[in-house]
């Protein structure tokens, strides 16, 4: 599977084990295609997760993970792709359905927007909250005070 | 109610129904303080008179950060935290916890805790269920079974309690294996509770699986195919009822499951009885694995060798274990330092209860409290 993905993309794929897991690191704009034949071709038809994580120092700010699984070939692989601050990566909730709700919970918490997503608005967190809190420069402390103060009328949640 | 013998149609994903007459449709708010919805969760439905023709939910009024949490404290210091997502399996949010930093560290927990873990996770994944099939037939009207449930799972707690002094958060493993080595009397309590608790699960049945008032209620109930389950990622036994024969017990086998002989029940229709009659077979095969554990524990350490301050390489991982819900995974991703860089929990009641919408669909409002006992979902999971 990586071979023919290699010789189709080239250098926009690269393929990695770590404590015998697997995964791909993928070029942001092949992104929608590799998901696509990952679900359809290579029978990869549940996605566990959607996930994030922030690397503020880096100049891709954010990798976006993928964790998908096959039922056919009980075998779990991780697709990862950089993305800058302000960039938008393509939805897969028509591929998966159930990245609806994982990927608006990435957007709630990391603030990366999914293009396509039929409904991108925040989950966890209420709709007018300002801030990503698992961003790293979000402090644990940090609250949205403004939005606690005329929303439940107390100077502070602490 | 829909008739026992008409089972509904397989759903579509996206075309919602349309509705019949000229009726207006009506919009209700159902929660966050409703006794049915097992803690906090709102629904907005849309109805035409009695029939649902959709809902959304709207989440997170439990949220407490949980992951931002884990990246201020070392690992050590966040493994209670775990506990109180799912507060009424929590050891099993602890061992997927405990392996998921003892993959990122190398070390495995040796054999001895490996048995008193899954000892104690499934008496969790027993009184997991119990606590379900009680709290599912009081929301659909059946009053006998809670007492009945909760009369034995206070048996399960006071094992819970005598190991390691909690009853609910229990933080019973430490990552590399236990901190406590099992009490004196432990395998004679479980034993025990085994030849306890069999005949009460053929009592909890005689009150439900013939109930022709249950069959009503739960017959052709919030269907959902195997097709929809998968592609809507529900796991555990909702999955199962559908059809699909799959627990990362036996498809990506941790802690030792791979020595004990057990099955995995599963349904045809994928109805809300169909999952109880799953859940109801679950009960039987943990017992079954308690059993064999308890028969095998070998003697020897608890403890694998792990550094007191713990530097896991610098990597991620994702690992993932059959909680009572369905699949519990954990993504942690080391920088090198003492504390995690990210922790990412992948919560099976979050997925699962995606799936409430398209399982209500052309049900009515009453079906809806039926349907949302069924997923089993805790609030402080989905929230985290």
């Amino acid at each position: 599977m990586i071979a023919s993905f290699k010789a189709r993309y080239g250098s926009g794929i690269e393929a990695l084990t770590h404590l015998g897991q697997n995964f791909i690191v993928v070029d942001q704009s092949l992104i929608p295609e590799i998901l696509q034949i990952l679900c359809h071709d290579e029978q990869f038809d549940y996605c566990v997760d959607v996930t994030a994580v922030h690397y503020p120092k880096r100049e891709k700010q954010f990798d976006v993970i993928w964790v998908l699984y096959s039922f056919a070939r009980n075998e779990r692989i991780r697709v990862k792709t950089l993305i800058a601050e302000n960039e938008a990566v393509a939805t897969c909730s028509s591929i998966w359905p159930t990245a609806n709700w994982l990927e608006r919970e990435v957007f709630d918490m990391f603030g990366i927007k999914f293009d396509g997503h039929p409904d991108m608005k925040r989950i966890l967190l209420p709709d007018g909250w300002k801030g990503h809190p698992l961003r790293k420069d979000y402090g644990i402390l940090q609250q949205d005070n403004e939005w606690v103060q005329i929303n439940l009328g107390i100077e502070s949640g602490q | 109610m829909t008739d026992q013998n008409t089972s509904l149609s397989p759903l579509d994903l996206e075309a919602p129904e349309k509705p019949f007459l000229d009726a207006n449709e009506l919009v209700i708010n159902m929660g966050p303080q409703h006794p049915a919805t097992h803690g906090v969760l709102r629904v907005i439905l849309r109805l035409d008179g009695e029939k649902v023709l959709g809902l959304e939910c709207v989440i997170g009024y439990l949220h407490r950060g949980v992951e931002k949490i884990a990246e201020a404290r070392t690992y050590t210091m966040f493994n209670p935290y775990v506990d109180r997502m799912d507060y009424v399996a929590a050891v099993s949010n602890g061992l997927g916890y405990c392996e998921t930093v003892e993959k990122l560290l190398g070390v495995e927990a040796p054999p001895r805790a490996q048995y008193i873990r899954v000892i104690l996770t499934e008496l969790n994944r027993v009184a997991s269920h119990q606590l379900w099939l009680g709290t599912h037939a009081l929301d659909i009207g059946a009053i006998t079974p809670l007492f009945y449930t909760f009369r034995d799972r206070e048996e399960i707690l006071k094992i819970f309690e005598k190991y390691c002094g909690a009853r609910l958060t229990t933080h019973a493993f430490r990552i590399g294996g236990l901190q406590y080595e099992a009490y004196d009397g432990f395998e004679n309590d479980v034993r025990k509770f085994v030849s306890f608790v069999a005949p009460k699960i053929d009592e909890y049945e005689e009150l439900l699986t013939t109930n022709r008032i249950w069959l009503e209620r739960t017959k052709g109930v919030g269907v959902i195919s195997a097709k929809d389950a998968i592609a809507l990622g529900v796991t555990g036994p909702v999955l199962r009822a559908s059809g699909v024969k799959w627990d990362l017990r036996k498809a990506q086998p941790y802690a030792n499951y791979k020595n004990f002989d057990f099955d995995i029940p599963t349904g045809q229709n994928g109805d809300t009885y169909d999952r109880y009659l799953v859940r109801m077979a679950e009960f039987r095969q943990s017992l079954r694995i308690i059993q064999q554990a308890v028969d095998g524990i070998p003697e020897g350490p608890i403890m694998a060798k792990v550094p007191k301050v713990m530097k896991p390489p610098v990597g991620e991982v994702y690992h993932s274990i059959e909680a009572p819900k369905g699949e519990l995974g954990y993504f942690i991703v080391s920088d090198g330092s003492t504390q995690p860089y990210r922790i990412r929990v992948r919560p099976p009641s979050f997925v699962n209860l995606q799936a409430l919408d398209v399982m209500c669909r052309g049900a009515m409002v009453a079906d809806v409290i039926a349907v949302i006992g069924t997923l089993d979902i805790v609030l402080g999971e989905v929230d985290r």
